[in-house]
C-alpha cells in the first residue's frame, strides 16, 4: 500500500524509499510510512514531517487539548502518543473532518455558524474533542459537554457549547433524511 | 496613472492603475508620496498590496487587512468598513493579511500603511475615517467612469452591490469600470462619506473571514509556516532574568541524532530603552522539533541566580501592604479632587478595605515562536506579533539591514493579550539564525512560555470611603501599589503610574472629594502590557468596594450605584472628553433588568452587579451564582455594552462573551507565584485556565445601538465580570472575597 502511494505521488518509482523499513500509518485515509525515530510523538510527525499543521502544540503533557486527534475514533493527545503505537490505526486530524470533496462536517459548519472561534488556535482541538463526544452521544447533555478537556483563553467555550448542540441537531436531521 | 487626495495634513488617498486593468485605492502616509510605486502592486502580486482596496476587472474585490488579527476580528471588521463605503457585496470580497509595510527613507523606516498594531483595543477607532474614505474614493471614481460611458452626470447615478445604476435602469458592473476608473483624476477634496442610514454591511453581523480555514485546519499561524531548510531551536532559559550560566555539559545532547549545536544566549549588554532584554538561555538546535526537544531534556546545566534570586511574590505583597498602611508619600498622586482629609473629619461613616490581586501570566495558546531566514541583503520572518513595527526594529538593530530589506510577514496570531508587544523571542531567533548561518524556527515550549513571561504585577488596593449623613459617598481615598509594567522601558518615573491606574476610573468625577495615590513597587520580575490593564486590576477593587458600601448603608447596590452616577449629564475627563452618565446608567439598568434584579434580596441564588467606563465605551455585568456546599456554579452572566456604532455585531458579541469568560477564568483560578526568584507555574496544570464545566453555559450580551464613532471592544468586558461575580458570591455565601484567585480564597474563608 505504502509503495503504491509513493509511486502515485511522485510519478516515478523510488525503490530505495519504498523498501525502507518503517511504521505504516493511516492518516485522513492516506497511507504513510514513517522511517524515523519510532518514539517520535505523532504531533511532530504531523507537523514537521507531513506539514499537516492543523493539529497544534499545546503543552508537553498533553493538557490543553490543542493537539487532539482521533485515533480509532477516540480523542487522543498527539504529543502523548509515539508513532510506534500507531501501527495500522486510523488517525483523523482536523484536516480530515470534511469529506473528500471538501464538504464540511456538520460540526465544522456549526462552529462557523455559532462563531465559536476566538483566535482559532485551539479550535481544531475543540472540533476533535467534540467529534469524539458526538460519536459517543447523539444528543449530548450539558454535563456531557462539560467533560471536554480543552482550554481556551479567548473564551470560546459558550459558543462551542452552542455549536455542539447545533451540530447534534443537524446530524439528527441529516440521518432522518 | 497615479494621483492623490489630501485627507488631512498627514494622510492621503492614493489611486493606482494596475497593468491588468484593476483599480487600486489605498491609504498611505504623506511622505510615501515620493516613493516609487512597487512593481508588484501594479501587477498581479497580492502580497505588497498595501492597505488597499483593489477592484479587479472580473468584479472581485481584494482588501488588505493591515493590523495583525490575534482573535479580535479586525481582519474581518476593518475590510468591512471599506466594503460598505464602496457598496460591494461581501461575498465578492477577499481579505488578504498584509505584512509589515516598510520602505526605506534614507535609512529610516517609512511606514507604508501607517501604524500596524493589533489587540490593543483601538484598531477600529484608529481606522474608522481613513478606511471609509478609501472606500468612498474608489466608489466615486467608478461613478465618474460610469458617467463618461453612459453620457450622464455622475450625480444622477447610484450604486448598489458592486453595480453602478443609471436612472433609466442601465447597469455597469464595477469590474467593467475598474480600468477606466483608474485613469480618472481624483477630486481635490475627499468625496463625501455615506450617511449612516445607508450602511449595508456596517451593523450587520458576519463571521470571521478565516472561519472556514480555521475549522479545516488550513489557516496558518506563524508556527505553521515553513522554510524547507529551516532548523529548529528550543530553549532552556535561566530561571532568573539576571542570572548566569554556571555549568553546561552538552555531550549527551550533541550525541542525539539530528542535534546540530548547543548555543548559549547571553543578554545583550546594551539595549535601547523600550526594547526587550532577552533572558540568559541555552538553545538546542536540531533538524526537527522532536530531536531538539530530546536534546533539551539531555542538557546538564546549572544556573547561578542574580539579585532576583531573592524575589518572592508573598514578601512583595507584604511590603506593599506595609507601604500602603504607612504615612509614606505616594510615588504619584494621580488625582486629588476636593479635600479628602477634610471630608474624612466630618464623616458620618467611614469604611476601609484592602484588596489583593496576584501576579498573572499571559498564557497565550500559540507559544512564542519565530521563523527567520537571514542573508547579507535580506531578512524574512514569520512573527506572531501584535506590533510588527516593534519586531522590525529588533531585527534591524541585530542585523543592520536597510529598512526595506526586512520582510516581516504576518499570519493569524494564536492569542496576544499584550504578550506579543514584547519581542524577546524575535531577538533570540535572529541571534540564533546568525550563529548557525541557517534559516531557523525558534519554538518555546509551554514551560518556557509560562516561566519567562512579561507578567502582570500583583496589586494591593487600600480603599477608604466616607458616607455622609444623606448616605452619599462624599469622599473616596484609593491607595494602590504595584510594580509598573513600564519600569525599565525608558518611561519617565513620573509616568510609571499610567499603566497601573486610570486617572478617570470610576468613581473619579462622581465623588466630590476623590484621591488616587499610586505607590511603585520594585521587582526584578519582567512585566509588560496585559489585556485590559489598568482597568481589570482596578475595577475589581472599586466595584466590590461600592458593593461593600451599599451593604454597610443597607441599600440595594443597584440604587447605590445609580445614585452615585446621578442625573444624565457629561462628567468631564482629565485629558479631554467626558463620561455620559446616561449611557453608564443605561448599561447598568439593562443588565439589572435582564437578570431580574428586583428579586436580588430574596433570591436563593446570589446576584451581583458592576459597571465601568473605559476609552469611550460603557460596560456592565450582572452575574447570578448558586452554591451547594462548597460547589460554586455560575448560573447566569449578562453583559451590556455601549461602544457607539457597532461595525460587526457578531464579532462584538464574540469579543464580549470571550473577554467575560477570560476574566472569569483568570479570576477564579490563576496566580503566578515566585519563590527564590523562580516562577512556580510551568504547565497548564499549575496555571489552570477554567474548564468548560467551571464556566457559565452562556453569556447573554446586550448591545446598545449607537451612532457615535465606534470605540474599541476587544477587552471592554474584562473589568466588570469579576467584581460582579465576587458581589454575587457575597450575596449567596456572605463571604466577601477581597483576594484573587477567587476560588482559593473562597474555600479558605468558607
Amino acid at each position: 500500500m505504502a509503495q503504491d502511494h509513493a509511486r502515485a505521488i511522485s510519478g516515478v518509482e523510488i525503490t530505495s524509499i519504498a523498501v525502507r523499513p518503517g511504521i505504516d500509518v493511516q492518516i485522513n485515509g492516506e497511507h504513510y510510512r514513517h522511517t524515523g525515530d519510532p518514539q517520535m510523538p505523532l504531533l511532530w510527525y504531523l507537523r514537521d514531517v507531513l506539514q499537516l499543521d492543523g493539529t497544534k502544540y499545546s503543552g508537553e503533557n498533553g493538557v490543553g487539548g490543542a493537539d487532539l486527534v482521533l485515533v480509532d475514533g477516540k480523542s487522543t493527545s498527539a504529543i502523548g502518543v509515539p508513532m510506534s503505537k500507531l501501527v495500522g490505526k486510523p488517525i483523523i486530524t482536523v484536516e480530515g473532518l470534511a469529506d473528500s470533496k471538501g464538504n464540511l462536517h456538520p460540526l465544522q459548519q456549526a462552529f462557523i455558524d455559532e462563531d465559536a472561534i476566538g483566535c482559532g488556535y485551539c479550535t481544531p482541538g475543540w472540533l476533535i474533542a467534540s467529534m469524539d463526544l458526538l460519536n459517543r452521544r447523539k444528543d449530548p447533555s450539558d454535563s456531557d459537554i462539560d467533560t471536554l478537556p480543552n482550554l481556551c483563553r479567548c473564551g470560546c467555550q459558550t459558543r462551542v457549547r452552542s455549536a455542539i448542540k447545533r451540530a447534534a441537531a443537524a446530524m439528527k436531521q441529516g440521518s432522518k433524511a | 496613472m497615479s494621483g492623490d487626495v489630501r485627507l488631512s495634513r498627514r494622510r492621503f488617498l492614493q489611486v493606482l492603475a494596475s497593468a491588468t486593468g484593476a483599480l487600486i485605492v489605498g491609504v498611505g502616509i504623506a511622505d510615501a508620496a515620493d516613493a516609487p510605486v512597487p512593481m508588484d502592486m501594479l501587477g498581479d502580486a497580492l502580497y505588497p498590496l498595501g492597505m488597499y482596496v483593489r477592484i479587479n476587472p472580473d468584479g472581485d474585490v481584494v482588501i488588505g487587512a493591515r493590523d495583525p488579527d490575534t482573535g479580535t476580528g479586525v481582519a474581518t471588521s476593518l475590510p468591512r468598513i471599506i466594503a460598505d463605503e464602496l457598496d460591494v457585496e461581501w461575498q465578492r470580497v477577499r481579505v488578504v493579511q498584509l505584512g509589515l509595510g516598510v520602505g526605506n527613507n534614507n535609512g529610516s523606516p517609512q511606514w507604508l500603511y501607517g501604524q500596524q498594531v493589533g489587540g490593543t483595543g483601538n484598531s477600529i477607532p484608529r481606522a474608522w475615517i481613513n478606511l471609509r474614505s478609501a472606500g468612498a474614493l474608489a466608489r466615486w471614481l467608478l461613478m465618474q467612469a460610469a458617467a463618461q460611458q453612459l453620457g450622464i452626470q455622475a450625480n444622477r447615478l447610484r450604486t448598489e452591490k458592486g453595480v453602478v445604476i443609471a436612472p433609466d435602469g442601465r447597469r455597469l458592473r464595477y469590474g467593467e469600470l475598474a480600468s477606466a476608473a483608474s485613469k480618472i483624476t481624483p477630486p481635490q477634496n475627499p468625496p463625501p462619506l455615506k450617511s449612516p442610514d445607508r450602511f449595508t454591511l456596517i451593523g450587520q453581523g458576519v463571521g470571521d473571514v478565516d472561519a472556514h480555514g480555521i475549522v479545516t485546519g488550513q489557516t496558518p499561524y506563524s508556527l505553521d509556516q515553513h522554510f524547507g531548510d529551516a532548523v529548529v531551536a528550543v530553549l532552556s532559559h535561566c530561571p532568573w532574568p539576571d542570572g548566569e550560566l554556571q555549568q553546561l555539559d552538552k555531550s549527551a545532547t550533541l550525541a542525539i541524532k539530528g542535534v546540530i549545536d548547543v548555543i548559549e544566549l547571553k543578554p545583550e549588554p546594551k539595549v535601547p530603552p523600550g526594547q526587550t532584554v532577552i533572558a540568559p538561555a541555552v538553545a538546542v538546535i536540531a533538524e526537527t522539533t522532536w530531536q531538539a526537544l530530546q536534546g533539551r531534556s539531555a542538557l546538564k546545566l546549572t544556573w547561578k541566580p542574580g539579585a532576583s534570586g531573592k524575589e518572592d511574590t508573598a514578601a512583595l505583597e507584604q511590603e506593599a501592604t506595609s507601604l500602603l498602611n504607612s504615612d509614606s508619600a505616594p510615588t504619584t498622586r494621580v488625582r486629588d479632587d476636593g479635600d479628602v482629609d477634610k471630608a474624612g473629619k466630618k464623616a458620618a461613616r467611614r469604611l476601609d478595605a484592602t484588596y489583593y490581586q496576584p501576579w498573572l501570566a499571559h498564557a497565550v495558546n500559540e507559544p512564542m515562536n519565530c521563523l527567520v531566514r537571514l542573508d547579507k541583503t535580506s531578512a524574512t520572518l514569520y512573527v506572531p506579533t501584535q506590533a510588527p513595527q516593534q519586531a522590525w526594529s529588533v531585527v534591524q538593530r541585530l542585523t543592520g539591514l536597510a529598512p526595506d530589506q526586512i520582510d516581516i510577514r504576518l499570519s493569524r496570531v494564536g492569542g496576544g493579550y499584550g504578550r506579543r508587544l514584547d519581542h524577546d523571542y524575535v531577538a533570540e531567533a535572529v541571534l540564533l539564525a546568525k550563529a548557525v548561518s541557517k534559516p531557523l524556527r525558534l519554538f518555546w515550549t509551554r514551560d518556557e512560555d509560562l516561566t519567562h513571561d512579561y507578567y502582570r504585577s500583583g496589586f494591593v488596593h487600600k480603599l477608604s470611603a466616607v458616607v455622609d449623613a444623606k448616605r452619599h459617598i462624599s469622599a473616596w481615598n484609593q491607595r494602590v501599589a504595584s510594580a509598573s509594567a513600564q519600569n525599565g522601558r525608558g518611561v519617565h518615573s513620573e509616568q510609571l503610574w499610567t499603566s497601573e491606574v486610570d486617572a478617570n476610573q470610576l468613581p473619579a468625577g462622581f465623588v466630590p472629594n476623590y484621591r488616587s495615590d499610586w505607590f511603585s513597587l520594585t521587582s526584578a520580575l519582567p512585566r509588560g502590557p496585559h489585556r485590559g490593564m489598568p482597568h481589570t486590576a482596578n475595577a475589581f477593587a472599586v466595584d466590590c468596594f461600592i458593593d461593600e458600601i451599599a451593604h454597610a448603608i443597607k441599600e440595594d447596590p443597584l440604587d447605590t450605584r445609580l445614585r452615585m452616577i446621578g442625573d444624565p449629564r457629561l462628567v468631564p475627563l482629565t485629558g479631554g472628553g467626558a463620561i455620559d452618565t446616561a449611557r453608564l446608567a443605561n448599561v447598568l439598568k439593562l443588565v439589572a433588568d435582564r437578570i431580574s434584579w428586583k428579586d436580588w434580596l430574596h433570591s436563593v441564588n446570589g446576584l451581583g452587579l458592576a459597571c465601568w467606563y473605559m476609552d469611550g465605551a460603557y460596560v456592565a455585568h450582572a452575574v447570578e451564582v448558586s452554591m451547594q456546599g462548597e460547589k460554586l456554579t455560575i448560573e447566569r452572566v449578562v453583559c451590556a455594552v455601549d461602544v457607539g456604532r457597532v461595525i460587526n455585531p457578531t464579532g462584538l458579541e464574540g469579543q464580549i462573551a470571550g473577554a467575560t469568560l477570560d476574566a472569569l477564568s483568570t479570576a477564579m483560578n490563576l496566580a503566578i507565584t515566585v519563590k527564590d526568584g523562580k516562577v512556580q507555574q510551568s504547565s497548564w496544570k499549575d496555571y489552570p485556565l477554567a474548564s468548560m464545566a467551571q464556566l457559565p453555559k452562556t453569556v447573554e450580551v446586550i448591545t446598545v445601538p449607537g451612532d457615535g464613532d465606534p470605540a474599541g471592544a476587544s477587552f471592554l468586558a474584562m473589568p466588570t465580570a469579576v467584581p460582579a461575580l465576587a458581589n454575587a458570591v457575597f450575596r449567596v455565601s456572605a463571604v466577601r472575597v477581597r483576594r484573587l484567585p477567587l476560588m482559593k480564597e473562597l474555600m479558605r474563608l468558607l
